[in-house]
């Protein structure tokens, strides 16, 4: 068996439009929403894995779709060699135990009802990891420790705590039933730079500790460069180029990854022209034809409004879907 | 005439809770040039917006002016009564706001909302002030403008939309902008386009700026004055290059160190211990003693006084009360 943890391949979702007060029931919805499409990659063990792009590329829908808490419409996910694609919600419980998912806002996904001493045993004495709630509460208070909080911290609801420490608390929640796999969704963009930073280096230390591996989902593409041993960079849907960080941020092939990159902002440098035009996509509900990006790319020719690019090998490990790039690039 | 377009001493704007006094600004002084851009950077809560809002007076209770003076050409606006400063607002000072979804008016079309700044400030007859919209939306890169004045808010991407609200703020060519996070809403693509093009209407206009952001990045883009504030005080103010690439403060310094950067691969950040005190448990020395590395007894009873370290680069540190370094 490959050492690939999880595997995507072909994944697509969309979400149909309702319209009207019957069309949900009765009659077939007309349009859709083209989330994800056709997007395929592989995570190693032990490997942190970043989907970077702007708002509405897919990015968290994929993510959701690879754990089910959507359905995908086609393609296949494998984890542990295991095909979960069509997995039953009984048959999902022991895969839901090895991948968990870190959220973006801490403000919400933490119930407020709850102290965090039951936020964090509930899932244990849900997948039965203990033999009796104060088993439970001994580990609960191991991984408090672990992650900086304090055990007289245990009894607290999540509104007497900042930012930073829920999000600790959301990582100790995922951390509670030893996960192989962890999706992270944006979990440091509600966060200030000097929390930001202290959460980072939280997740590298847990992921050699517990020996993780990352799904890690960002639009800061500084943090991703920090963090990630690979990057996929995904457009209306699309992963339009994927490879090893150092590979794809020294040498990028695609225009779209050109031009994000030239557009975050460096400390101390002046202001360049932006480097690409036109706004960041709307709902996709009609994808252009051809290559996705073709609408804002400055070297768009006739082919790309008819050909739809493939992904194609570069360098080792390295593609990107563009039909110029063996001409040179762009 | 006076030298300086705008002097803030000593402004303190304190919020009476229930809960306690909130001490949003507590003792800001700068000053700015005509035609400049100042940034002003800092976390979330540390009263870089408020100090946007209390330039235009916009400060409601409980939140007061305990002291200070703030001089725009040489006048106190908070001497100003609410009549004197509805002239000034959106006419020589304008603002952006951080949330283009929010801060247009949904059940009014572009067109008007740009056309009601126009027939506040001035004297224009209605074809005039069409005329000018049309010219402004040009400006700002909003294509086919004359059609799109009778779209509605919801009809623009947020990208659009907040260049509608530059469009706005720039109506009545004011000689100050306020923009409080302009593009934290906004993909990075479209962030590096509208503050290219802010930068630019700005220079064009000999308008002067003051850009309120978290980003440190972004604000060294087009800064040449930052300001670094911390639980309501300024602890470093200087040129960008001052603040950048010779920052002493060991706040500044720790904002530097936490940010991961495109440039180099650090293995590790360096994250600043702790985090920011709650606004209503201050601590009574420097407010940055508690997270502060080189933090002395001193550090932990007395406030720092700024001390000028070089021309123009004051530092907010008793480290610097006599020549010492962490």
């Amino acid at each position: 068996m490959s050492d690939n943890l999880v595997e995507v391949k072909n994944l697509t979702k969309v979400f149909p439009i309702k319209q009207g007060l019957f069309s949900g029931h009765f009659g077939k919805p007309k349009q859709f929403v083209h989330a994800v499409n056709n997007v395929s990659f592989h995570i190693k063990q032990g490997e942190v894995f970043s989907l970077v792009g702007e708002s509405g590329c897919g990015k968290s829908t994929t993510a959701r779709t690879i754990i089910r808490l959507h359905d995908p419409d086609g393609g296949s996910i494998h984890f542990g060699g295991v095909d979960i694609t069509h997995l039953g919600e009984k048959e999902m419980y022991p895969f839901r135990r090895r991948m968990q998912m870190i959220f973006q806002n801490p403000y919400s996904s933490l119930n407020p009802r709850y102290t965090i001493r039951n936020i964090i045993s509930e899932p244990i004495l849900f997948h039965k990891l203990a033999a009796n709630k104060k088993e439970a509460d001994e580990k609960a208070l191991e991984i408090l420790n672990n992650i900086g909080l304090r055990p007289e911290q245990a009894d607290r609801y999540p509104h007497q705590f900042s930012g930073g420490q829920r999000q600790r608390i959301s990582i100790a929640r995922a951390l509670a039933l030893n996960p192989e796999f962890i999706i992270a969704d944006e979990p440091v963009s509600a966060l200030d730079v000097s929390i930001q930073a202290q959460i980072l280096n939280l997740l590298l230390d847990i992921k050699d500790e517990y020996n993780l591996s990352y799904l890690f989902i960002a639009h800061n593409l500084a943090v991703v460069k920090h963090i990630s041993d690979r990057v996929g960079i995904m457009y209306l849907g699309h992963i339009v180029e994927v490879g090893n960080k150092n590979t794809i941020f020294k040498h990028p092939l695609h225009p779209y990854t050109n031009a994000l990159f030239a557009s975050i902002p460096v400390l101390g440098q002046k202001m360049k022209d932006p480097a690409i035009t036109g706004d960041t996509p709307s709902t996709p509900i009609d994808l252009p034809s051809g290559c996705c990006f073709r609408k804002r790319c400055a070297f768009a020719q006739k082919i790309c409004a008819e050909v739809v690019p493939e992904l194609k090998e570069y360098e080792p490990g390295h593609q990107a879907a563009c039909h110029f790039v063996e001409k040179g690039g762009c | 005439m006076a030298d300086y377009l705008l002097e803030v001493n000593d402004l303190k704007t304190y919020f009476y809770t229930f809960k306690g006094v909130v001490k949003a600004v507590d003792g800001v002084n700068f000053k700015m040039r005509r035609g400049g851009i100042l940034g002003v950077v800092g976390e979330s809560g540390c009263g870089k917006s408020i100090t946007g809002f209390s330039i235009l007076k916009m400060i409601d209770p409980p939140g007061k002016f305990v002291s200070g003076q703030i001089l725009f050409n040489g006048e106190d606006i908070l001497q100003k009564s609410e009549e004197d400063m509805s002239k000034i607002r959106g006419n020589k000072i304008s603002m952006i706001f951080q949330d283009p979804m929010t801060s247009l008016n949904p059940l009014y079309t572009i067109g008007q909302q740009i056309m009601e700044t126009l027939a506040i400030h001035g004297n224009m007859t209605e074809k005039q002030r069409r005329d000018k919209a049309v010219e402004l939306l040009k400006v700002v890169g909003i294509p086919s403008p004359e059609s799109r004045l009778n779209d509605y808010p919801h009809q623009f991407s947020g990208g659009m939309r907040q260049r509608v609200i530059i469009a706005i703020s720039l109506a009545t060519s004011p000689e100050l902008i306020i923009a409080d996070e302009p593009t934290t809403a906004l993909d990075v693509t479209v962030q590096s386009q509208i503050i290219h093009q802010l930068e630019q209407l700005v220079r064009k206009n000999n308008s002067s700026l003051i850009l309120i952001t978290h980003d440190v990045a972004l604000v060294s883009q087009i800064a040449e004055n930052i300001i670094v504030m911390y639980c309501g005080k300024v602890v470093e103010s200087g040129t960008m290059e001052d603040i950048i690439y010779r920052p002493t403060h060991p706040y500044t310094k720790g904002l530097l160190n936490s940010i991961p950067r495109m440039d180099d691969s650090k293995d590790r950040l360096e994250p600043i211990k702790g985090m920011v005190p709650s606004p209503f448990d201050l601590p009574v020395g420097c407010k940055f003693a508690p997270r502060c590395e080189c933090c002395s007894s001193k550090c932990l009873q007395t406030e720092p006084e700024a001390v000028e370290i070089a021309p123009g680069h004051r530092v907010c540190c008793h480290l610097f009360d006599e020549k010492g370094d962490c």
